[in-house]
């Protein structure tokens, strides 16, 4: 099965996408410096990962459902969540998507299909394939979407969960973003596969599925890739493990520090703790925004003006939603207590 | 009515929910190997399904499967088996209503035996329910009779938030008269098994035979002892407690889970709290020794709450 690449105007939309979620990225960071104090906890974004993210979600149909990781915010952008609320959770808002209950780790929008997400590595998982032998049970041809990172992968939760997965033939798809790092871990100290050479998608192999590596930062080699496995997912022929090779632009996450210490994100790990500047600057080289633009604009899907006009209009609605993040009120005190029990 | 043992009539509960709720799904290890197996047979595969030694996924894909609005029962068999995937019982299936500001519900049932203390050593012989019994977002059940065993488990299943059903090993081929037709236990309230007026003896799952059989002892002497079985220890129906901590004034609290993580020592504290002046004597807790259970018998005989022990904190809050 081979599938089409996307059509010149689901290109733009998809680039568009990735506009959104690195504009929103962008502005999650720089609230630390514009509105100190006013995001809590840890951040983690998503900028380096959109081609992934997009690619991945623009098979996107009713009925089907994704779940990620802490590494949340790029997700329901894609799926049509209003980044204003997305935005008010972050801040810890009543108008946020989880009126403020959630924050950034576990954003969660039920209508579009994006249905929880856990804070704690791999645990997410398996309540994905929960709810793939849901639509299984349902047989209307739904898939669901896994994303997690490479860390996850050495948690006990993924391969248990992917050797049931495969044994049920679950219509799932495990969309591995290996950025290289688990916090300040490279990806050769702690994996086996790695250390070795190899793929990380060789775990499939354990497990008895397909198992594929991509160019993460290729929207249309992900859409492609990412397309076959979740057609094969709803065809009833099971999951696929998607090593989707991404880099991840900004640290693992703002500062770890207690109240008093103003938070900030520092340099990537490559730089502040490895010492590798060239690497980091190769990444950036390849940062796959400006890649995926200069490549429309020169097969001619995109003029450069309307690149320019995508982003302008992409940034307003940005600010938009921070405009609206701060001037949404703080959540109810009783809200605190009233959501521990259905 | 029909006469029947807890362990049936746990299974009973099971198939009340599942004949009338097609979204009631049962799975576990080492179960619906065949298609005999009782519940394969009536709903079938797609409901009913064995699992690999993976408890973290098996109860996690439960968490995945009532997010998407079904509800899984795991067959989980031993309580410590949860152990191996403590995440997902404690801070996966009760946070995700909360931190969605709602959007989700979690209705989920951990099925887990408990306190096999029968020469199971130190591994499954555990009573853990303080562990589960505090996590806000969590419910947890424990079944002392064959009636409440059945009622409990339909309530558990109905219930839009993941519960941890909680029976005894040792009540396994206890018989009691269970109702044939529909049957649910409402959650949060407490069941008086014997009434009294002198002293109150709050007690859960093998404890409450237990101390029935004590109070029934001290009867002979003229001490009435009222034995109060909660059922549910979250939520935890303290008002009947209380009612009847004002009648007595004299509390003994029987928990074979180790004094220091028993329910016990919560209950305590809430009677401390509201009851202060209605005490007349300190409270007494009947609880196993702080210990690992040991394999050999007398040993194993020796550091849990038996008869004998509830008769004498009986007689100690007596003084």
């Amino acid at each position: 099965m081979s599938l089409q690449s996307p059509s010149a105007e689901r290109q733009t939309w998809m680039f568009t996408q990735m506009l959104r979620i690195r504009t929103f990225e962008e502005r999650v960071k720089r609230s630390f410096t514009d509105h100190p104090g006013v995001i809590r906890g840890h951040t983690h974004l998503a900028d380096g990962a959109e081609a992934s993210i997009v690619g991945s979600l623009s098979h996107f149909r009713d009925g089907d459902a994704a779940l990620a990781t802490y590494r949340c915010h790029g997700y329901p952008l894609v799926l049509g969540s209003d980044p204003k609320a997305v935005m008010a959770e972050i801040y810890g808002r009543a108008d946020g998507l989880c009126k403020g209950l959630g924050g950034s780790m576990h954003l969660t929008d039920v209508k579009r299909g994006f249905l929880g997400t856990s804070g704690i590595v791999g645990a997410g998982i398996p309540h994905a394939a929960g709810a793939a032998w849901a639509a299984q049970i349902r047989r209307k041809g739904n898939v669901v979407m896994c994303f997690f990172g490479d860390g996850a992968s050495k948690q006990g939760a993924f391969h248990e969960t992917l050797n049931i997965a495969s044994l049920w033939k679950l219509p799932i798809v495990f969309v591995m973003e290996n950025n290289g790092y688990n916090v300040v871990t490279t990806t050769a100290q702690e994996d086996a596969n790695a250390a070795a050479g190899e793929a990380l998608a060789v775990k499939a192999k354990a497990h008895s599925m397909p198992g594929v590596t991509i160019d993460g930062a290729d929207p249309v080699a992900v859409y492609t890739t990412v397309g076959e496995a979740i057609e094969r997912a709803r065809a009833g022929q099971g999951p696929t493990l998607v090593e989707s090779k991404v880099y991840r632009l900004s640290a693992h996450g703002n500062i770890i520090a207690p109240p008093g210490v103003p938070l900030h994100y520092p340099e990537h790990e490559a730089i502040a703790v490895f010492g590798k500047r060239e690497e980091y600057e190769a990444a950036l080289r390849g940062d796959p925004v400006p890649r995926f633009r200069g490549v429309l604009v020169r097969n001619g899907t995109l003029s450069a003006a309307r690149a320019d006009e995508l982003a302008a209009q992409v940034a307003s609605e940005m600010q938009g939603a921070v405009d609206f993040a701060l001037k949404s009120p703080f959540p109810k005190l009783e809200s605190a207590l009233e959501y521990n029990y259905a | 009515m029909a006469n029947m043992p807890y362990i049936a009539a746990i299974d009973a509960g099971i198939h009340q929910e599942m004949r009338r709720d097609s979204n009631v799904l049962y799975f576990g290890q080492n179960m619906a190997t065949t298609e005999n197996h009782a519940f394969v047979a009536a709903y079938g595969h797609d409901r009913v399904r064995v699992t690999p030694i993976s408890e973290t996924a098996e109860i996690g894909i439960a968490i995945g499967a009532a997010m998407a609005g079904f509800r899984p029962v795991v067959e989980l068999y031993m309580a410590e088996f949860m152990l191996v995937a403590m995440d997902q019982v404690v801070n996966e299936a009760p946070r995700f209503r909360y931190m969605s500001g709602g959007q989700v519900k979690v209705p989920l049932v951990l099925k887990a035996g408990y306190g096999f203390t029968c020469g199971w050593a130190g591994q499954h012989t555990g009573t853990l329910t303080s562990l589960f019994a505090g996590v806000p977002g969590l419910k947890v059940v424990i079944p002392s009779t064959a009636a409440d065993a059945k009622g409990l488990m339909a309530t558990a299943i109905r219930d839009d938030n993941p519960v941890v059903y909680l029976h005894h090993y040792l009540l396994t081929l206890e018989h009691g008269e269970v109702p044939d037709a529909e049957h649910l236990v409402p959650f949060g309230k407490a069941e008086v098994r014997r009434a009294g007026g002198d002293v109150t003896i709050v007690a859960t799952g093998w404890m409450v035979p237990r101390s029935v059989a004590a109070a029934e002892q001290l009867a002979k002497e003229g001490i009435k002892a009222e034995v109060i079985d909660p059922r549910t220890v979250a939520p935890l129906d303290l008002d009947t407690i209380m009612k009847s901590v004002d009648k007595t004034g004299r509390v003994v609290l029987v928990d074979q889970g180790t004094r220091h993580a028993s329910v016990a020592g919560i209950i305590a504290a809430e009677i401390c709290e509201q009851r202060f002046k209605s005490l007349k004597a300190p409270i007494v807790l009947v609880t196993a020794a702080d210990t690992t259970i040991p394999y050999s018998e007398p040993l194993e005989a020796a550091v849990l709450p038996d008869e004998a022990r509830i008769v004498a904190g009986v007689r100690k809050v007596l003084k």
